[in-house]
């Protein structure tokens, strides 16, 4: 039974995102004592919050077994527990690989930070959803910052411009999600995952089989899958790095928890109905995502399709439709926010002031310019191909398993044929940076701080991939939790 | 007597090509040293398996198990048997002649190029030894990244077109097989080899698993009609990178053939024998006059171990006929031991013949036969060398490439008269292609300045094809310490292919 009172236990299960609603009013605080030209303090304070949150989530409220709070509308399990402090952890890595761009770019400002917190805020909301008003809450919260977000610079024309697209179209697909949500209550009566866990079996009547055909298109909209990711590659072009760089970590958490509260724990009882709908997305995701990431001449686009094929992986785990189908993508989701870091760390790194490294070409001859850069990049280009010993392979792997535990021969053949594809646009990289001859000789960006960050980023990737079986326990420990 | 040795010989030249990468080419005297006296100790640590190897019994030997990933029952599990052993001591070998010929030749980033030859040589290692099947493909893969970065950074003008087309041909042919291991897994739950191979299996599953590992090791062999990467590869490949691609890349096809396709999916081998060995015979034949019109000596040599390796897939894949026509084990087991010995003897001779080629090529330049002409004239030592590892790939006896090729011909003969007949016209095309080489580039009279300024062999040159001919001559001769410590497992191995998996 829910606890219908809240109690300080319940307060201390909630502390992450209390904790970071009182800090994002510390941080505006001081973003507006410290004025326009200290504004690095505001910049230094947020990643302090970050660090010091991820230490008060993983000694306060590590919750001991599942726990349903506040009236049923909020759940304490170890996955929230899980996402919420990796959630704190990518995002301080990505605010570290980005304080010194937005600084040369003269756009470092307070809003900024504020934006990245209360994104930051609907991904906790979204981690820890027992109902989908909570749910609905925590996608709205994290839609609106990261709009602004993306349009934040305001002198930027194409950055505004993707704003306004990602505005408009994610906007329709909040409003698919709600329409779809409100079909479901209308069926079953009851806004509670755990309810509807329990009433929605098999052969559902056509009222709910309509409500999960919006809540599928919005998730997918959400996730970036095709035919619906027509706004991801624009918004990863038309943002700024850092934005792109943000959008791509903590946000992946949260669609992954959106579609596993929604899907996996609400909807399991007519898994059989939303899968098929899942695998032709599947499907396309792979096929479009991949292929069209070969033709890219700019960078953030190409890595933009390359998500798009990634999320077709993740997808692939939810058609599987197990806990280990789950798991495996909670799994993939975690290895490609990780690799994703990197890469456009890598990114914003190659840039500097007047120069954006954007297009594939500036990458000619990196090696000779930057050899660590170059070196860190091919790490992460291998590991996302899924190439061993790269953790990526095992992401991969992982993903195939379930697919063939669950029978689904022909989505294994396409999910490995695609991989061949996309392996030919990371190579392209490799090849750019070590094979040919640099253009031009701009020198990169020389942070030592962010370089060493940036290298533990790489030797996660190389570590895990050697010692891959801590976290593949802890993402099947996190399913089979409840 | 386990102390780890075989993780020694994975991890010794991974952690001296880490030192090798952090040192920097800066410090390249002391890097060459490093590199060389780590592929040197490796090599003779690796001696110890051959002469600790107890040639009575099957069973892996020097065997280390530890946990790797215990959700899905895969371990870190290496061991050795009498079909690894020798391929792991012919690795251990081939990347010290590589390291000295890459001496004062290598000059852009020289550190790098010996770091990525040593992690090549540990993950070589580790392909021949692991036990297990997802240590295995771990191995396998991750070996494909140093081999990319030599042949697309040390390369030839149009080493990026061959360095991806070689990493995209290998990487599909491979996932195929990773979807076959993983479908096993599912199936058996854990992924030791041993399971896989004695797990029951419907006629449907061998057959498409067969077709995946015909897919991952057909491309690497390569086979027939899926050879086409490696013309291209060799080609652009720096020396070193073609000595090890022909040396032991393709003997890992070979080796996935014997350790996978034949005991895991015998009922599907033994209903796709002929398709394998027309694929064998195609190569044999027709690559061998593809081959002769060649102007690139490394293209040439790259048709000839197509050639060559096609007396492997044959070797093994006639074991199902002969079995049926004489029943007679003895005379599978003569094919099988043909390809092994050829696997061994053609990884010592094309290296050998693709160092020489490196030879020629680091004085004129060129690869072209027509670039050359008299080279016996200015350099009669190498010509003696030369002139020895050509007539070894033609099959002369008395060499290591007579004995392969002749117990496979002899086993074919218990199969099919033709199949014999076929195999048999390599001794002459092989003469020909071959002594045609030699008698345009070696012989004659000087054909050209650069000829003319040609110095014969240095002293570190002599040093390794010395080595390589006397070990040429020696396994022609006396094949029997090689044949001896294979052939228990060998015999297991025909036990193996002869149980219907297929259950009841």
């Amino acid at each position: 039974m829910p606890h219908t009172d809240v109690t300080l236990a319940s307060l201390v299960l909630a502390l992450p995102e209390i904790y970071l609603t009182v800090m994002i009013c510390a941080v505006l605080m001081v973003d507006v004592f410290a004025g326009p030209k200290r504004r690095g303090r505001s910049a230094t304070f947020t990643q302090f919050t970050l660090v010091l949150g991820a230490a008060v989530t993983a000694f306060f409220s590590h919750p001991d077994q599942r726990t349903v709070i506040f009236d049923g509308l909020y759940v304490a399990d170890e996955l929230a527990w899980v996402l919420k402090l990796s959630g704190f952890l990518f995002v301080a890595f990505a605010l570290l690989y980005s304080r010194t761009y937005l600084e040369r770019r003269g756009i470092l400002k307070g809003e900024y930070f504020v934006l990245v917190l209360t994104a930051l805020l609907g991904v906790f909301v979204l981690a820890s959803a027992n109902s989908l008003l909570t749910l609905y809450v925590g996608v709205e919260l994290l839609a609106l910052s990261c709009y602004a977000l993306v349009a934040f610079d305001r002198e930027n024309g194409i950055a505004a411009e993707s704003g306004m697209k990602y505005f408009v179209l994610s906007s329709l697909a909040s409003g698919i999600l709600v329409y779809g949500m409100s079909m479901i209550y209308g069926m079953t009566g009851t806004l509670s995952v755990d309810q509807l866990a329990d009433t929605l079996r098999a052969s559902p009547n056509l009222g709910v089989l309509l409500g999960v055909v919006f809540i599928v298109v919005a998730v997918a909209f959400k996730l970036g899958a095709v035919p619906f990711h027509m706004w991801l590659p624009d918004v990863y072009h038309g943002a700024p790095t850092t934005v792109t760089l943000f959008l791509s970590t903590a946000p992946k958490l949260a669609y992954f928890a959106l579609a596993f509260r929604l899907l996996g724990q609400g909807l399991q009882g007519v898994v059989e109905d939303w899968s098929l709908m899942l695998a032709a997305l599947a499907v396309l995701t792979l096929i479009v995502g991949n292929v069209v990431a070969i033709v890219q001449t700019n960078i953030k686009r190409m890595l933009a399709y390359s998500t798009v094929a990634n999320i077709g992986f993740i997808v692939l785990g939810f058609v599987a439709g197990t806990p280990g189908g789950y798991s495996a993508a909670l799994y993939y989701t975690l290895i490609y926010v990780l690799t994703a870091l990197g890469s456009f760390g890598v990114v914003i790194l190659a840039s500097r002031k007047g120069f954006e490294a954007d297009r594939l070409d500036d990458y000619k001859g990196l090696y000779k310019r930057d050899p660590l850069l170059a070196f860190i990049m091919m790490v992460l280009m291998f590991s996302t191909a899924g190439v061993p010993p790269f953790v990526g392979f095992w992401a991969k792997l992982r993903i195939i398993e379930e697919l063939w535990a669950t029978g689904h021969l022909w989505l294994v053949v396409l999910a490995i044929v695609t991989s061949v594809i996309g392996a030919f646009y990371y190579l392209r990289v490799i090849k750019l940076m070590y094979f040919d001859a640099p253009e031009e000789q701009p020198g990169t960006d020389r942070q030592t701080g962010v370089r060493m960050a940036l290298g533990l980023n790489a030797a996660a990737v190389v570590i895990l991939g050697l010692l891959p079986s801590p976290l593949i326990d802890l993402c099947a420990r996190l399913i089979s939790f409840r | 007597m386990n102390f780890g040795l075989l993780s020694l010989l994975i991890w010794l030249p991974i952690v001296a090509g880490i030192v090798c990468l952090l040192m920097g080419s800066n410090r390249i005297a002391a890097v060459r040293w490093v590199a060389l006296i780590a592929s040197l100790v490796t090599f003779v640590a690796s001696l110890p398996l051959f002469t600790g190897f107890d040639s009575g019994t099957f069973a892996y030997q020097f065997v280390e198990k530890l946990p790797w990933i215990p959700a899905f029952e895969s371990y870190y599990a290496l061991g050795v048997d009498g079909i690894a052993m020798p391929l792991v001591i012919l690795t251990t070998l081939m990347t010290i002649p590589v390291i000295i010929a890459a001496w004062t030749v290598v000059d852009s980033r020289p550190a790098q190029y010996y770091a990525a030859f040593l992690i090549m040589e540990g993950l070589m290692v580790g392909v021949f030894s692991a036990t297990d099947a997802l240590l295995f493909y771990f191995f396998w893969e991750a070996m494909l990244i140093p081999m990319f970065l030599i042949i697309g950074i040390w390369g030839g003008p149009r080493r990026v077109y061959a360095t991806i087309k070689f990493f995209l041909y290998t990487f599909l042919g491979s996932v195929f097989m990773l979807a076959a291991l993983i479908y096993m897994y599912v199936k058996a739950g854990d992924y030791s080899i041993a399971t896989f191979q004695g797990m029951p299996l419907t006629l449907v599953e061998q057959r498409w698993i067969f077709f995946a590992f015909l897919l991952a090791f057909a491309v690497k062999v390569p086979m027939w009609p899926v050879h086409t990467w490696l013309p291209d590869a060799h080609v652009e490949a720096p020396t070193g990178g073609s000595v090890i691609l022909a040396a032991i890349m393709l003997k890992m096809g070979g080796y996935g053939f014997l350790r996978f396709s034949l005991p895991i999916t015998p009922d599907a081998s033994r209903e796709l024998d002929m398709l394998m060995i027309i694929l064998s015979l195609v190569a044999i034949v027709y690559i061998g006059f593809v081959a002769m019109v060649q102007q690139d000596m490394k293209k040439l040599i790259a048709y000839s171990s197509v050639m060559h390796m096609g007396f492997v897939t044959l070797g093994a894949f006639i074991a199902f006929q002969i079995l049926d026509n004489s029943g007679s084990i003895t005379g599978a087991v003569l094919g099988m031991q043909g390809a092994m010995v050829q696997m061994i003897s053609h990884g010592l001779i094309s290296g050998a013949l693709f160092l020489c080629v490196g030879v020629m090529y680091d004085r004129v330049h060129s690869r072209e036969i027509s670039a050359y002409g008299g080279v016996i004239n200015r350099m009669p030592k190498f010509a003696v060398f030369m002139v020895l590892f050509a007539l070894a790939n033609t099959g002369l006896p008395a060499t290591s490439g007579f004995v392969g090729e002749f117990l496979v011909i002899i086993a074919s003969f218990k199969a099919n008269f033709w199949y014999s007949f076929l195999a048999a016209t390599s001794l002459i095309l092989a003469a020909a292609y071959t002594l045609w080489l030699v008698k345009r580039v070696i012989f004659g009279p000087v054909a050209n300045d650069h000829v003319a300024h040609m110095e014969d062999l240095n002293i570190r040159e002599f040093i390794i094809l010395f080595v390589l001919a006397v070990l040429v001559l020696l396994l022609g001769v006396w094949p029997q310490p090689l044949i001896g410590v294979m052939e228990t497992s060998l015999h297991h191995l025909i036990d193996q292919m002869m149980i219907h998996k297929v259950p009841l």
